[in-house]
């Protein structure tokens, strides 16, 4: 029997798989049997209601999507009254995914999403923080540490914190989370993008620009999360363009101890059972034990510190 | 004793699963005349007996001559038999997903995953339905007949095209006991004030306790003109961009009127089919 269970800071997953915030809901369980995921992580709640960004909301583009959705939230009262009970059926462990555009607003959010039912949390510090220019908490060391410590000193629950691909500073990024308090690290929510529909000459996104989610991602992604894994002592749970079983050994080799699956879920809503499955298979056919032989299990020799956080093309 | 049996029951509803991704077998993909196509899907009689009129598929559209379409495509079914085992969608070819499917050949496979969304329902004091429709609007309307004819409802389908070459089903609406009348851009009949005058001349008989549309913006204006003037109830199938098709995305949000706000509802969830008197004109 293949051992699929892993630990994330203290937290149990019956499986390394779980989906990515924003690409999975309640609504998931009138196709399959939700109890069979990792984890269950909910699209980003605001504190307060917002309306989401105009439509076209997504693109396609090349085998991949941008998507500006905007974070329509129905604020945190109904969550709590109508999300968090509807995950209580399941014993799967709930991660709940939280954004502010203050770190006040976040770290008060924190507080009042650490209820009964919810395992841990995941901050979204990606969003756009509105005392920096509208500039990512996570863009910086500097923003992303002090929000940190702020959602720190807000919950005793386990704190995911969700990282940009949209920063020159990964490495210094991850540390500044770890030393701010977080427990872990999901890396990397969407890149910005943008696309223009050559005949009318108008952008493909009612917002203009919006995050690349999809295989195109996957690269870009896979080397924060290695890099992550090299800068920092907490585990990584890698996110970005995963769609097969290959890309889940690929996340894990790298360093990461547990995946998000996102757009893969919108091309086949089953994907995330089908890697599953196909994770159990490919470890008893290589004669491992489990998840945990894989993790960090990447060759890469004697490189030189700036060659791994590197962050400029070579 | 009622209040401790309650208390012993289970809190939580059990989920049941109500959509289904599963590759079905061409039966025949050929065109219906110059402007469309009919995709004759083999499925299992436990998913077309979830059918309802109104609801549609997600399709993953094949990547083959040369299309690389990467989300599923929603649409809306045209047909469903549990009897001979078909599951029919009518589509025009616009774009790359549509142009991969119209290279499927009998035999091959195509993924789909539904039914989904919410489906026209026809209220038990609507005897006279009135289905107005438009090229291919009248796809996703013609379901609709079938359960009024099932129900023993009065259909009058109204259907438009720029030339009566492209009219579509109405064979298929005569066939089950509809009153169809046609109108034509070519004939000079499909104008709105026209179009307003049959209509109002089926509710001057008696004939129209509620209207069915779908996709034409002009059809949807007239009929909630006539509908607030003479208290008749209506509902509307819309479109809008998907990603996943379930719900979880929010990017198929359009607005509607309700009450004195104005909502954002997603059209795969919360419709296609909407109250015709909420939806709101684009």
């Amino acid at each position: 029997m293949v051992d699929l269970s892993v630990d994330i800071a203290g937290l149990k997953l019956k499986n390394p798989i779980m989906p990515a915030s924003g690409t999975f809901s309640e609504e998931l369980a009138e196709i399959f049997d939700l109890e069979r995921l990792g984890a269950h992580v909910t699209k980003t709640i605001t504190r307060g209601w917002r309306d989401g960004n105009p439509t076209p909301r997504v693109c396609e583009v090349g085998g991949s999507m941008l998507n500006s959705i905007g974070i329509p939230s129905k604020g945190v009262g109904a969550f709590l009254e109508k999300v968090v009970p509807f995950y209580r059926r399941y014993e799967t462990p709930l991660v709940v995914s939280i954004s502010g555009n203050t770190a006040d607003e976040f770290a008060t959010l924190c507080s009042e999403v650490s209820v009964e039912g919810v395992a841990a949390i995941e901050v979204n510090i990606s969003c756009p923080n509105i005392e920096e220019d509208g500039k990512a908490f996570a863009i910086r060391p500097s923003s992303t540490y002090d929000v940190m410590r702020r959602l720190r000193a807000a919950t005793d629950l386990p704190l995911w914190a969700k990282l940009t691909p949209n920063t020159g500073e990964t490495p210094e990024v991850a540390r500044a989370a770890e030393e701010g308090g977080a427990d872990a690290l999901v890396v990397a929510n969407t890149i910005l993008s943008m696309a223009i529909d050559i005949r009318s000459r108008r952008p493909k996104l009612g917002n203009l620009m919006g995050g690349l989610s999809g295989p195109s991602l996957k690269p870009i992604a896979l080397r924060m999360a290695y890099q992550c894994a090299r800068a920092t002592g907490i585990p990584v749970i890698g996110c970005g363009g995963i769609s097969t079983v290959e890309d889940v050994i690929e996340y894990l080799i790298a360093g990461a101890t547990a995946v998000q699956v996102g757009t893969a879920t919108f091309i086949h809503p089953t994907a995330m059972i089908a890697i599953i499955d196909g994770l159990e298979a490919w470890l008893a056919d290589e004669g491992l034990a489990g998840v945990r032989d894989l993790i960090g299990t990447v060759i890469d020799g004697e490189q030189d510190e700036a060659v791994v956080f590197m962050e400029a093309a070579p | 004793m009622m209040g401790v049996r309650e208390k012993i029951m289970p809190v939580q509803q059990e989920i049941s699963f109500k959509a289904f991704e599963m590759g079905l077998a061409v039966k025949s993909n050929d065109p219906v005349n110059g402007e469309y196509r009919k995709l004759v899907l083999d499925a299992p009689a436990g998913l077309l007996a979830r059918c309802r009129a109104g609801q549609f598929f997600h399709l993953l559209c094949p990547q083959s001559g040369g299309e690389t379409p990467y989300l599923r495509r929603p649409m809306s079914i045209y047909g469903f038999y549990p009897q001979s085992g078909e599951l029919h969608f009518l589509y025009k070819v616009t774009g790359a997903g549509t142009r991969a499917l119209a290279a499927l050949s009998s035999g091959e496979r195509l993924n789909v995953l539904g039914p989904l969304g919410v489906p026209f329902t026809i209220a038990d004091h609507w005897q006279d339905l009135v289905l107005v429709a438009r090229g291919v609007g009248l796809a996703t309307l013609a379901p609709l007949a079938l359960e009024a004819q099932r129900l023993g409802r009065r259909l009058t389908a109204i259907c438009s095209a720029r030339h009566p070459d492209y009219l579509m089903s109405t064979g298929y609406f005569a066939d089950l006991g509809a009153d169809v009348i046609t109108l034509t851009d070519a004939e000079g009949t499909s104008d709105p004030d026209n179009l307003e005058r049959v209509i109002e001349g089926l509710v001057a008989a008696g004939r129209a306790d509620a209207f069915y549309t779908c996709g034409s913006n002009r059809m949807l204006r007239l009929l909630q003109t006539i509908g607030a003037r003479h208290g008749i109830p209506g509902q509307i199938a819309l479109e809008q961009q998907m990603a996943c098709g379930i719900g979880m995305c929010h990017c198929c949000v359009r607005p509607f009127n309700r009450g004195d706000k104005q909502v954002h509802l997603r059209v795969c969830r919360e419709g296609p089919v909407f109250d015709m008197m909420e939806a709101i004109a684009w």
